[in-house]
């Protein structure tokens, strides 16, 4: 901030004092996100019951956690139901998204915007409808009900991340496949699949994610056999605090970074 | 976020699509019809019925369900609900705008860096991050524990169970979700627009507003319908942060569906929010025309 270059240029200042000041409330915003977060894992490891002092260091939340029938039984019941549904969410988001790509429809625009409803639209209300929808057909609450539900907001996460890869995909290469004699089966097959496998595998990730992490919706179309872990934890936190559950959301803040890292690294390779 | 409504994904290979076209993509279609529309319909004809004493539905046409929407009881906590979604809205924007502009004005080492750390928490279960809350604002909590040892305060603050810690909550789940699509627009911006203001001699503020807002409006826009939307029906924060004191018209929808069974009323809730939603996007879609014009 000399002073003839500020008399020079007046503005350029005004504009590093600006920068200085937006940098300063972007560091605090990052403050606010993250200290919980791991003021959480750092409780995780305390021999403490009570949270608050540092009383020393211990693994044994992490054993209790892994002696939990609770827990574990709805961890299984999550990780079943997020498999599947990513399952179905990547041949239904990838196909559908290579046929919008491939073909003209008559109201493409419609069935692109009632693709995104689902993203959109309130949790609760998809919670409720669908609990009203599957008393209608009378089918019995359970695995099924859940699959179908989170399946239903999971593809069109998957699709979109296909589309997003297909608009840079060179149309020529289905093209050359076909002049060189194979099905159009096979050229999906062999030639756009792995062209959008980065997209898919980074699709997949996003859906299971959001299938391991929805509370809401699982809220309204669970059996207790079904019971998910989301809900499990939420119904140990209503109670209070309790450390099992800091080491619990220790375990799912590093499996969220791996998570993020690895898709960005995803995106890297995509983008060579 | 990058999952928004992508641009039309037009491409000039695409043929006219064939019955065997139509065919394939049936099953997406049917899969939407069942699964989304069909259950908004019903949720819609549920509105209008009324439920016998054994909390049984019963067909007929109704508009009692909307009247008690209206009654003064649940309009208070509608208005409540929206109450809060707006003032989350508005922390979020007041303290995620200047930071997704920021990080998009940096050097793309940084800046993805940067954006690596807005990833993380986005993803990171809300269910998680909001229990963290519970931890510090508990009465015998960090925050607690911080202020009595320095002194500032003489007994522990009523933090947690209160209408602060719920706000406090909601800003701290759905921030990220104003950050990444405002930090999508701001970097999109070309800086030599916002010189070019500063050249003409508009000052800061006069370049804010005509310049800078007008360009991130989708940004902003976007941010505002992940954020406004899901606030006010967001029942398990409120539920762990403001306990049992705190109803909000998700807690209503929850409650009239576990336990006093009245799927009809649950459903005008419904039906209303859903109302809501589609009104505050239309409202922002407008604004944003507005804004381009």
């Amino acid at each position: 901030m000399s002073e003839p270059a500020a008399k020079r240029f007046p503005l350029p200042t005004g504009l590093r004092l600006l920068e200085w000041g937006l940098g300063a409330w972007t560091a605090l915003v990052f403050l606010f996100l993250y200290v919980p977060i791991a003021v959480l894992v750092g409780y995780s490891f305390n021999t403490s019951k009570l949270n608050v002092v540092w009383q020393g260091f211990t693994f044994r939340w992490y054993r209790e956690l892994l002696g939990n029938e609770p827990i574990l039984r709805t961890l299984g019941n999550s990780l079943v139901i997020a498999a599947v549904a990513t399952v179905l969410a990547v041949v239904i988001g990838t196909t559908g998204a290579w046929l919008l790509h491939r073909f003209r429809y008559r109201c493409a625009r419609a069935i692109q915007t009632l693709i995104c409803v689902p993203m959109i639209m309130p949790e609760i209300v998809m919670g409720v409808s669908l609990l009203i929808l599957f008393r209608v057909a009378s089918l019995e609450l359970g695995f099924a009900s859940v699959i179908l539900a989170h399946t239903t907001f999971c593809f069109p996460f998957v699709l979109v991340a296909v589309q997003a890869r297909l608009q840079g995909l060179d149309p020529a290469l289905e093209e050359a496949a076909l002049d060189l004699g194979a099905t159009p089966l096979r050229a999906f097959w062999l030639v756009i699949v792995p062209c959008l496998r980065p997209a898919v595998i980074s699709g997949a990730l996003m859906a299971f994610t959001l299938s391991m992490d929805e509370l809401i919706i699982s809220f309204f179309t669970v059996s207790p056999a079904s019971r998910t872990l989301p809900l499990q934890v939420f119904g140990m936190a209503k109670v209070g605090l309790n450390p099992m559950l800091n080491a619990l959301s220790a375990i799912f803040v590093v499996t969220t970074v791996a998570f993020v890292l690895f898709t960005e690294h995803l995106k890297r390779l995509a983008a060579r | 976020m990058q999952a928004l409504p992508a641009a039309d994904a037009e491409n000039p290979h695409a043929r006219r699509a064939t019955p065997m076209g139509w065919w394939l993509l049936a099953p997406m279609l049917i899969w939407l019809a069942l699964f989304v529309v069909a259950p908004l319909l019903i949720l819609v004809v549920y509105s209008f019925c009324s439920r016998d004493d054994l909390g049984r539905v019963v067909f007929d046409f109704t508009w009692t369900n909307y009247a008690r929407v209206f009654d003064e009881t649940y309009l208070k906590i509608l208005a409540r609900s929206v109450g809060y979604a707006a003032l989350t809205t508005v922390i979020c924007v007041a303290a995620g705008f200047p930071a997704g502009w920021y990080i998009a004005r940096r050097p793309p080492a940084v800046r993805d860096r940067l954006l690596l750390l807005v990833m993380i928490p986005f993803w990171t279960s809300f269910l998680i991050r909001t229990y963290a809350w519970i931890a510090i604002l508990k009465s015998e909590g960090l925050l607690n524990a911080t202020l009595l040892a320095a002194r500032v305060v003489p007994q522990p603050l009523e933090l947690l169970y209160t209408p602060v810690a719920v706000v406090i909550g909601l800003v701290y789940a759905y921030l990220p979700f104003m950050i990444l699509p405002v930090y999508g627009s701001a970097e999109k911006l070309d800086n030599a627009l916002v010189e070019a203001a500063h050249d003409l001699g508009a000052g800061p503020l006069r370049a804010f507003s005509e310049v800078i807002i007008p360009l991130t409006w989708p940004g902003i826009a976007a941010g505002v319908l992940l954020v406004f939307v899901p606030a006010i029906g967001m029942f398990a924060i409120t539920d762990l942060m403001g306990g049992a004191k705190v109803a909000m018209i998700g807690n209503v929808i929850q409650n009239q569906v576990f336990k006093a069974r009245n799927l009809p009323f649950a459903a005008a809730l419904g039906v209303v929010f859903t109302l809501l939603f589609v009104a505050s996007y239309l409202a922002l879609q407008w604004r944003g025309r507005r804004a381009r014009a």
